[in-house]
C-alpha cells in the first residue's frame, strides 16, 4: 500500500433505524501497528468490528482494509483479514495438528503451503511439541495462543482480536503478548479490543470509543499528555476511611475521588490550591496528612475523566 | 483484633487428587478490603467458597466473625452475604421483586426500608420496575449487589465481581464499595487483575492453591527489593532485541517488558545509578534513542511475575526437572 496504512475509516457511520450506534468516525492503522479499540459496553465497538471484517454495511462514510473497500470488496476484506475473540472455537477432540488441518482447508490454503504455514504458527505460537494434544488438555494460555496462531493460518495481513485474554494468569498475559509483537514484527496489523486498560499500555496507538464517537487517539503517552487537563493526587492519611467521607464532600477544586488501598486519589484542576485544602480540611477534622503526592494518571483515569467531560456536554 | 473478621487456618481441599487449594492460612480484619489475587485455576473461587461454607475443606479451619465455619454455619449464614461469579438474578422480576425475593430468602421480614436503602446506594431507584432482563450489564451487577446486601451483612464476599467488566462500569462498582467500607462493612474479593489489588487494604497473591505473598499493597511492591528503571525508546523492537541478545544485561537484570514504545527494566543487583549507566552504554553503542529515561515503583504484575517464576524454578529444581532457561 502506498499510503502504509492499513486501515483507513473516514466519517464511517452506522445506523439501526433512529439509533446511531456509529457515529462519523475516522482513524487510520499503520501497517504493522498494535492498534487499540477501546470503549465501555455498547460503544459500538462491536458494530465497527463487524463492518471492518466486511460483515456489515456502513450507512454513511468508509473504509479500506487491507486497500480493499469494505462496502465494494466485502469479500476481498474477509480473505485479507483474520479474527478471534474471547469464545473463540477450537475443535475439543481433534488434535492441535488436525485443527489446524480443518482450519486450513476452510480457508482454502493451497496443499503445496499448508506444511509450511503449520510449521510457522506452531512455531511462532511456541506449540512445538504439543502437535498431538487436543485442546481441552492445554492450560487457558496455551489455548489463546493456538486460537491465535490458528486465526492467522491463512497470512491475513491484518488479524482482529476482540478481548482476547479474558481471565489467564501474568506470565500467559505476557506469553500472548510477546506472539502479538512477533506478529506486529513480522508486518501484521493488530487491532484488538480490551478492557483491560494496563493492556492498552502494550499498543502503539489507541482509539476510544463512546456512545459511538472516537473521543480519544494517540499512543498512550500522547493521551497521558494531550487529553489529561487535571492533575491526580495521591493522599496518604492516617484515616483513609473517615478522610475519603470529607473529601468526597467537596467540589469545586476537587472532581473524583477514589480510594486505593491505604490511599486516597483526587483528581485536581489546581495542584497547589488543592494540597493547602486538603491539608487544611484533614487537620481540622483531626486526620493527620501522612504525605501528597502528584502522579502519572493510568489511561483508566483518562478514560474516565474524558467520558466526564463528554456525559457533561450532553 | 488480628483476624476478628475472617480467621484461616491450614486450609486445603483436593478435587480428584488435585490440590486445589494447598493449606492456605490468613486472616482479615473487621473494616478491611481484602482481595485474593490470583490467574484462573489459581484456587480462588475454592477457597471462597469453602469460606461461605459452600463447600467443605478437607483439613484446616476458618471462623468467621468468631464462628467457626463448619460447627456453625446458621450463625454465619445470616452475617456475610456472597457474590458468586455467575450471579442469578430473576429476569423476569423487576428490580424491586428481585430484592423482596432475596430478602425472603433470607428471612428478612421488614425489607422495605433497606430495600429503599439500597436502591438510593446503587442509584437504581428510577428502574425499579424494569425487568431484570431489560438492565445492562453493569445494572444488573448493582442488583446483584444489592440483593447480596439485603440482610445488611457484616462481611460480604465477592468472586471476581468486575470480570469482563467495562473500565466504567468497574469504576462505579469501586465507588459503591468504597462506600461500604466507610460503613464499616468487611469487603473479601477475588480478582484476576492486579491493579485492582492496588484499591485493597490488603493483598494476598494466590498461585496453584498456595499463598505467595500476604500484606498491604505498599509492602508487597516492595517485597522482593525490585527496582524499575522505565525507558522510552526508539526503535523499541530493536531495542529489546538487543538487550535480550546481551549475556551482560540477561545476567544482571531480573526481568525486561516492552509496552508499546517503551522498556521497563527490573532489577535488584544494583543502585538505579548503576541500572541507568548500563542502559544507557548499551543503547548508546548500538543506536538506539532514548527519548525519557526514570525510575519507577514497580508494579504488583513485576512482583507477581518474579514469585510465580521462582516457585515453578524451585519445583522444577525439586522435582529434578531441568529449569527453563531465562527468557523474557
Amino acid at each position: 500500500m502506498v499510503s502504509g496504512n492499513s486501515i483507513e475509516v473516514s466519517n464511517l457511520t452506522k445506523r439501526f433505524g433512529d439509533f446511531v450506534a456509529v457515529g462519523d468516525v475516522s482513524f487510520d492503522v499503520k501497517e504493522g501497528e498494535i492498534f487499540g479499540f477501546l470503549g465501555p459496553n455498547g460503544s459500538g465497538k462491536s458494530t465497527v468490528i463487524r463492518m471492518l471484517c466486511g460483515l456489515l454495511d456502513p450507512t454513511e462514510g468508509h473504509a479500506t482494509v487491507a486497500g480493499y473497500d469494505i462496502a465494494k470488496n466485502p469479500d476481498d476484506v474477509k480473505r485479507n483479514i483474520g479474527y478471534m475473540s474471547q469464545k473463540f472455537s477450537l475443535y475439543e477432540d481433534l488434535t492441535i495438528e488436525q485443527n489446524l488441518d480443518f482450519f486450513a482447508g476452510i480457508y482454502k490454503i493451497p496443499r503445496a503451503r499448508i506444511a509450511e504455514r503449520k510449521k510457522y504458527v506452531i512455531d511462532v505460537a511456541n506449540l512445538k511439541g504439543l502437535e498431538k494434544r487436543r485442546p481441552r488438555e492445554l492450560p487457558g494460555g496455551l489455548r489463546q495462543r493456538l486460537a491465535l496462531a490458528t486465526s492467522i493460518l491463512h497470512e491475513p495481513k491484518i488479524v482482529f482480536l476482540d478481548e482476547p485474554t479474558g481471565g489467564v494468569d501474568p506470565i500467559s498475559r505476557r506469553k500472548f503478548w510477546d506472539l502479538i509483537y512477533a506478529l506486529s514484527e513480522s508486518g501484521i496489523t493488530v487491532f484488538v479490543t480490551t478492557h483491560f486498560l494496563d493492556e492498552a499500555e502494550h499498543c502503539n496507538n489507541i482509539g476510544f470509543l463512546y456512545f459511538g464517537k472516537l473521543i480519544a487517539y494517540g499512543s498512550p503517552k500522547e493521551l497521558k499528555t494531550k487529553y489529561m487537563t487535571q492533575s491526580i493526587l495521591e493522599v496518604k492519611a492516617s484515616q483513609p476511611a473517615e478522610a475519603l467521607t470529607i473529601l468526597g464532600n467537596e467540589s469545586g477544586w476537587l472532581d473524583e475521588t477514589s480510594i486505593f488501598g491505604n490511599n486516597i486519589h483526587i483528581s485536581v484542576d489546581d495542584v497547589e490550591l488543592a494540597e493547602r485544602n486538603v491539608r487544611k480540611l484533614l487537620t481540622s477534622n483531626d486526620i493527620t496528612v501522612l504525605g501528597i503526592e502528584e502522579i502519572e494518571p493510568s489511561l483508566e483515569d483518562i478514560f474516565i475523566h474524558l467520558i466526564d467531560r463528554e456525559n457533561k456536554k450532553s | 483484633m488480628k483476624g476478628d473478621a475472617i480467621d484461616v487456618e491450614g486450609l486445603e481441599k483436593s478435587f480428584k487428587g488435585t490440590k486445589a487449594v494447598a493449606g492456605i492460612s490468613l486472616d482479615v480484619e473487621r473494616g478491611e478490603m481484602f482481595a485474593l489475587v490470583g490467574p484462573d485455576g489459581a484456587g480462588k473461587t475454592t477457597t471462597i467458597r469453602m469460606l461461605c461454607g459452600i463447600l467443605s475443606a478437607d483439613a484446616g479451619t476458618a471462623r468467621l466473625l468468631g464462628f467457626d465455619v463448619k460447627k456453625e454455619p446458621e450463625q454465619i449464614k445470616k452475617r456475610i452475604g456472597y457474590l458468586s461469579q455467575k450471579f442469578s438474578l430473576y429476569t423476569d422480576l423487576s428490580i424491586d421483586e428481585n430484592i423482596e425475593f432475596f430478602a425472603r430468602i433470607n428471612g428478612v421480614k421488614d425489607f422495605r426500608r433497606r430495600r429503599e436503602e439500597l436502591l438510593e446506594f446503587t442509584r437504581l431507584a428510577p428502574f425499579r420496575n424494569r425487568l431484570a432482563d431489560k438492565l445492562s450489564g453493569g445494572m444488573k451487577q448493582k442488583l446483584a449487589l444489592a440483593c447480596t446486601l439485603i440482610h445488611t451483612p457484616e462481611i460480604i464476599f465477592l468472586d471476581e465481581p468486575t470480570t469482563g467488566v467495562d473500565p466504567v462500569t468497574r469504576r462505579d462498582f469501586w465507588k459503591l464499595l468504597a462506600e461500604l467500607m466507610k460503613g464499616g462493612t468487611t469487603i473479601f474479593l477475588t480478582t484476576p487483575y492486579l491493579d485492582e489489588a492496588e484499591r485493597c487494604t490488603r493483598v494476598a497473591l494466590i498461585d496453584r492453591g498456595e499463598i505467595l505473598a500476604c500484606d498491604v499493597p505498599e509492602a508487597i511492591h516492595s517485597l522482593l527489593g525490585q527496582q524499575v528503571i522505565e525507558v522510552s525508546c526508539s526503535p523499541a523492537r530493536a531495542a529489546l532485541a538487543v538487550v535480550s541478545g546481551d549475556a551482560v544485561m540477561r545476567e544482571q537484570f531480573d526481568d525486561v517488558q516492552m509496552f508499546g514504545e517503551r522498556l521497563d527494566f527490573v532489577f535488584t543487583k544494583m543502585s538505579a545509578e548503576e541500572a541507568t549507566a548500563m542502559i544507557e552504554k548499551l543503547f548508546d553503542d548500538n543506536d538506539i534513542t532514548i527519548v525519557d529515561i526514570r525510575t519507577k515503583t514497580p508494579s504488583l504484575e513485576n512482583v507477581f511475575i518474579s514469585l510465580m517464576r521462582d516457585r515453578t524454578r524451585r519445583d522444577a529444581t525439586e522435582s529434578g526437572a531441568e529449569t527453563e532457561e531465562k527468557q523474557w
